[in-house]
């Protein structure tokens, strides 16, 4: 005796077609198996078991799909059978989610995402690339050249975490000290740290932002590079400025770059809401925002690279040579991918 | 439902119009719905990771000190991942859900609503893109989680960025308040909307009962009475199956076509009035007459 857990709901045949004195119910009745049979590939589908379903029921699909929406046009006008209805109009939008739903899964899009979409967004905003990087440099210059002029400005410009040893005034002797590999120093803590860190907010934030028509994006983006033109200034001062501009890049030309990124996606969509040439400004913001979420995805694995490279990398060599040259190397692998990683275009038709 | 609710509820009643020409009703989830999903995956991904943590920590990994960490190169391989894990599983746990066939995460399956493209000017529907769905959830981490960490670390004091910080907070919170589809900062960048997604069962026909139409003769005049929304009504009122409200409806009914009310045979008097309603009115519809109530006068 089975439990009644497990009994599947028994299948009551449904009352004879020709006993149906009304139309409507006739033409319901007629095509009750279809709508059952289409009901049953749509719940199967959300369960997400699309192996379960035999082939001609997928081949099906469309054809009772279609079949489903013209019943509901068909029965709005003819029955006032308002279960029927309420029922066809949940079924017809149950299936137009799945025939016209997203077509890969996450894992297909990372796929694909990696094989070229992401590079192609890259040069697709290369218009706001450009501005971003002029905005980052203006703001480096600017940074320097506020310190050189008045170093209380120093203090303004940068935040305290940054600040113990590190200030105007310091001797050489402490400032190479904070350039040295620390004997003691936790790999781990540093990688959570930065991940977890400013920069990371930073980088959301340049892209979030441009949904204000992207003016705080380029304000930030000039404060954060004020903050590293202030500290360029001081090592620079006390003859330190090639050692601490390879001590940076380690992981610096990844992180500087995401930074980059980011700006420009805010920037992009900013300028697309400023003009929106013929689309209306939430057409225009959507359609940009989703365009520079696309160069965003990969931003976020930088930042994670940048982490990474921050924690381990950074402590495991000395020398200012061999510092530049991971930076560097960094730089240029980024710089192939964006510029050589290519979909392959599709074949035209003979 | 009360005047109000009903109100409340076309308030939110939109139309999509499918590539084949049908113009799909949909109705915008409500705040209240949406707020409480996401809630509810904020708690999941909350005590996912606290069970991680657990079993990790069972597993005999929370034994070791700072000096076993350097010593096993191993651990702390697990550690960096962990800590990666962690810092992907925010964007990774809803971009699966969204992408996946429901549109929907757990939170939001609770709550019977789904995430769906917004269809443009024109109406027509739109596929929902890998893109729009990591757009949105990026701008979730500025509006909701940048600004409570922020605020909750203590570096913001009482002073101008402190306030500054809660009154960004507040206007990214109640952004959905402040337009009538109840759209979040990410679904305006990403073109999104989120939408209820009920699944509804095909019910039994409330007129392929007996055919008594020699029991209770109703003619044109009586039939003309009411119109759809009372036959919709009475509908309603077959389908609860309540002893109690069907006597209501047939003395009801009686009073206002003439009547004298029996006893003891209400539901068949109601299935036959219900069919020779529906007839009447379908017939009618076929001739292009269709009446609304029973003040809708031709």
């Amino acid at each position: 005796m089975a439990l009644p857990f497990f009994r599947k709901p028994e299948v009551v045949a449904p009352p004879e077609i020709e006993a149906a004195s009304l139309r409507s119910d006739r033409f319901r009745l007629e095509r009750e198996a279809d709508w059952r049979r289409l009901e049953a590939i749509v719940a199967a589908l959300e369960r997400n078991r699309p192996r379960r379903i035999p082939d001609e029921d997928l081949l099906a699909l469309p054809v009772l799909y279609r079949q489903a929406a013209s019943s509901l046009a068909v029965a709005r006008e003819t029955s006032l059978d308002a279960g029927t209805l309420a029922y066809l109009e949940s079924l017809v939008r149950r299936a137009w989610f799945q025939v016209y739903g997203p077509r890969t899964s996450l894992l297909g899009w990372l796929k694909c995402f990696l094989a070229g979409g992401w590079s192609g967004a890259v040069r697709a905003v290369w218009l706001e690339l450009c501005i971003a990087l002029a905005v980052m440099v203006a703001g480096t210059v600017a940074g320097w050249l506020l310190v050189a002029r008045d170093s209380d400005w120093y203090y303004t410009l940068v935040p305290g975490q940054f600040l113990d040893s590190r200030r105007p005034g310091a001797s050489r002797e402490e400032l190479a000290q904070t350039l040295a590999v620390q004997p003691d120093s936790d790999g781990l803590t540093l990688f959570a740290a930065s991940l977890f860190s400013n920069n990371t907010a930073v980088a959301i934030l340049a892209f979030a932002l441009g949904f204000a028509f992207g003016v705080p994006t380029i304000l930030l983006l000039i404060y954060n590079m004020a903050v590293l033109g202030a500290m360029l200034w001081l090592f620079a001062g006390a003859g330190l400025g090639w050692e601490f501009a390879a001590w940076l890049s380690v992981h610096g030309t990844t992180e500087l770059l995401a930074i980059l990124l980011a700006g420009a996606a805010g920037i992009h969509i900013g300028r697309a809401m400023v003009f929106p040439g013929e689309r209306s400004v939430l057409a225009a913001a959507s359609a940009s925002g989703r365009r520079a979420a696309h160069v965003m995805a990969g931003v976020v694995l930088m930042l994670a690279m940048a982490g990474l490279l921050e924690g381990y990398a950074r402590e495991l060599v000395e020398s200012p040579f061999a510092r530049a040259a991971i930076g560097g190397a960094m730089l240029l692998v980024w710089a192939a991918l964006f510029l050589l990683v290519r979909r392959r275009p599709e074949s035209a038709e003979p | 439902m009360t005047a109000a609710a009903l109100g409340r509820d076309a308030r939110r009643r939109r139309q999509l119009v499918t590539p084949e020409g049908l113009a799909l009703p949909l109705t915008v989830a409500s705040r209240g719905a949406r707020a409480g999903a996401l809630l509810l995956d904020l708690a999941i991904l909350f005590f996912g990771f606290l069970l991680l943590f657990i079993g990790l920590m069972l597993a005999g990994f929370g034994m070791m000190g700072e000096a076993d960490l350097e010593s096993q190169p191993a651990l702390e391989l697990v550690v960096v991942l962990l800590i990666l894990t962690v810092f992907l599983a925010r964007y990774g746990y809803f971009l699966w859900f969204e992408l996946g066939p429901r549109g929907a995460t757990p939170g939001k399956r609770l709550l019977g609503i789904r995430v769906a493209a917004r269809p443009k000017e024109h109406g027509g529907g739109e596929r929902l893109t890998a893109e729009a769905v990591l757009a949105r959830n990026l701008m979730r981490d500025v509006e909701v989680f940048i600004p409570t960490i922020y605020l909750l670390s203590g570096q913001a004091t009482a002073g101008v960025t402190g306030v500054a910080t809660a009154i960004w907070l507040a206007v990214f919170v109640l952004f959905p308040f402040f337009n009538r589809d109840t759209l979040r900062a990410g679904d305006l960048v990403a073109g999104t909307w989120v939408v209820e997604a009920e699944h509804r069962k095909l019910p039994d026909a409330m007129s392929l009962g007996e055919d008594r139409s020699q029991t209770y003769r109703f003619g044109e005049a009586e039939l003309s009475v009411y119109g759809e929304h009372e036959l919709q009504v009475l509908e309603g009122v077959l389908r609860q199956d309540n002893p109690e409200a069907q006597r209501q409806v047939m003395e009801a009914i009686c009073r206002k076509i003439g009547w004298q009310p029996g006893g003891g045979d209400e539901r068949a008097f109601l299935e036959t009035f219900y069919a020779a309603l529906r007839a009447h009115l379908e017939r009618d519809m076929r001739f292009g007459r269709r009446k609304k109530d029973k003040f809708d006068a031709e």
